[in-house]
């Protein structure tokens, strides 16, 4: 199989990648070259085989629903690239 | 006292508690020595000056009952750090300060150890050479211009170096144990599920484990120690009887059945390899080993799986980095493009391949060719070792297919740098225990690594064997200081 621009382009766009021509066509190589690597399992039959999800034998753990942290507003914020009175700020999203 | 660089972990700490040294001399000779190796570009953040003031408070009434009682420390800045920067070697993360500490870590401070620094680290841990770090390549101590490998590559190169006397790294795909190999240290990936993964910034949540990196075994046995905890915040730590690892490790073991699995005599791997190889298992027969021979038949399949898995896992964690709530953030018209700016311009070129690679395989129409595949011939590889430990209590492999390469040998090509990891993916991919240890060096006189990989939470018998083997082993490091003027 071969990863042409127009899919590079739509990856990128489901990534939140912003990626002109150049870099789409240097990409495209890329993944081809490493897509080429992963066939490599189409050689192995595994209908009947179980996915494994994780390696963890262990179901979720219940706890009791307690607040055991609180009062983090300014911790949560403290990173925030742009802030105004506690609330992140993005760029204008309704007109 | 002089040389306090050059004296392991276990002798800096029992020479602290007989106040032979007090923390203050220790960690200034620590400081001392990082200041003066820059060139090996080993940390992203240094932290001296605390460290030189924690160390005083120390001394003034020192708990010498703790484990790691002034030890200096510089840890992968993978591990959050509670207001010092942590930035996973990501222009992403530049300016991050973290607000909390990450468990493993905690666990470190909680014994006595100091924090030093961050020790410098491929991007996200997505790389095998350490060269996809924004802050820069990182220097082997062993030659110049030789990568110290990765993702731990800051750490594999500060405790070959002596920066530190011992650091904790991660490990997705060979992390710790590729970078230990190529920088004649020891290396511990633990059992997934031993070590907590709360505060360790995320690359491959199914994969990930902290472990340590040290000059030898026993220092290596005491860090596991103080790190392996059970922790209610990571929903995959795994509440088990862990063994006081340091004081339960003996070089007795005889009887000990060791597998040889044929599957990892690759194609194109160097005779020196092989040799080291074959001289490791008559290490072990002289350790009083039984060798058996075995089969790990879906080897070949592990690193397209691992290829799969992890970036799609990837692509999901570093969904995260958005420019709104911390981190880097360029400038955009509107939401969407101010989001695909930040990521385009935050990321490096590595981590935007492999966010593409695991964004591609969990899209509509590819998800059952490609990820529900992987997932299925990853229990295929983890059936291999289950089926194997039926005969065998751990299996000697080596540590990686060559010994450490140059700098910008490898960066054109993706898939020749994955292959660093054909040997020690299989094992993040079940889940087990593996350690590295220096066993021998190549022709051009650098470090080769045997591993040996045992059971699910069986931490303790590779390390008892791996104890036995480094004495027979005799190995030394050749560092000549070549970097310090």
């Amino acid at each position: 199989m071969s990863i042409d621009l127009k899919t590079i382009k739509h990856i990128s766009k489901l990534s939140r990648i912003s990626v002109d021509d150049k870099k789409a066509e240097k990409l495209a190589g890329d993944l081809n070259s490493i897509f080429d690597f992963i066939e490599k399992l189409n050689e192995l039959k595994t209908d009947n085989v179980e996915p494994l999800t994780s390696v963890a034998k262990t179901t979720l753990k219940l706890r009791s629903d307690e607040v055991k942290s609180k009062n983090l507003r300014e911790q949560v914020i403290k990173n925030s690239p742009q802030e105004n009175e506690d609330y992140f700020v993005v760029p204008k999203v309704i007109e | 006292m002089s040389d306090i660089t050059k004296q392991s972990l276990s002798e800096l700490v029992e020479n602290i508690k007989s106040k032979k040294l007090s923390s203050s001399e220790v960690t200034k000779a620590f400081v001392e020595r990082s200041e003066k190796s820059k060139e090996l570009n080993a940390y992203i953040t240094e932290d001296y000056e605390n460290a030189l003031n924690k160390a005083k408070t120390f001394d003034e009434k020192p708990n010498l009952d703790l484990k790691l009682p002034g030890i200096p420390m510089a840890v992968k800045d993978l591990f959050c750090t509670k207001n010092l920067r942590t930035t996973a070697g990501s222009k992403i993360l530049n300016n991050f300060v973290p607000t909390y500490e990450s468990t493993v870590t905690q666990n470190i401070w909680n014994e006595g150890a100091i924090l030093v620094g961050k020790l410098n680290c491929d991007e996200f841990a997505m790389g095998s050479s350490n060269e996809t770090s924004f802050f820069g390549n990182v220097q082997n101590p062993i030659d110049k211009n030789l990568v110290p490998g990765g993702s731990s590559g800051g750490s594999s190169s500060a405790v070959a170096a002596q920066l530190t006397p011992i650091t904790i790294g991660t490990d997705t795909g060979g992390s710790i144990r590729q970078p230990a190999s190529f920088t004649g240290t020891v290396g511990l990936k633990p059992t997934y599920g031993s070590c907590s993964r709360y505060g360790i910034v995320a690359f491959a949540s199914s994969l990930d484990q902290a472990g340590p990196m040290a000059q030898n075994v026993k220092d290596c046995a005491l860090l596991q120690e103080v790190i392996s905890t059970y922790d209610e915040k990571d929903s995959t730590s795994i509440d088990f009887k862990r063994n006081e690892y340091s004081k339960e490790l003996t070089k007795d073991i005889k009887g000990k059945k060791i597998g040889i699995p044929k599957e990892y005599r690759v194609d194109g791997m160097p005779k020196e390899i092989e040799d080291l190889w074959k001289k490791g298992i008559e290490y072990a027969k002289d350790c009083g080993a039984e060798i058996i021979d075995i089969s790990l038949p879906h080897t070949n399949y592990a690193l397209p799986t691992y290829y799969i898995v992890a970036p799609a896992e990837a692509s999901s964690n570093l969904a995260r980095y958005d420019g709104v709530k911390y981190g880097f953030r360029a400038e955009g018209e509107n939401l969407i493009d101010m989001y695909e700016k930040t990521r385009s311009e935050g990321f490096g070129a590595e981590v935007q391949r492999r966010i593409m690679i695991g964004t591609y395989v969990l899209s509509s129409g590819y998800y059952d060719a490609y990820y529900l595949k992987a997932q299925k011939v990853r229990k295929l590889i983890k059936n291999d070792f289950d089926e194997a430990y039926k005969k065998v209590d751990a299996i000697l492999t080596p540590s990686t297919p060559s010994s450490a390469f140059k700098i910008g040998e490898k960066t054109n090509d993706p898939v020749s740098m994955y292959l660093n990891d054909i040997f020690t993916v299989p094992v993040n991919l079940a889940g087990l225990p593996g350690i590295s240890i220096p066993a021998g060096h190549d022709t051009k006189g650098y470090p080769l690594g045997l591993q040996i990989i045992g059971k699910a939470f069986d931490e303790q018998n590779i390390l008892n064997i791996a104890y036995a083997m480094e004495e027979k082993i005799n190995f030394k490091n050749n560092i000549t200081d070549w970097w310090i003027k």
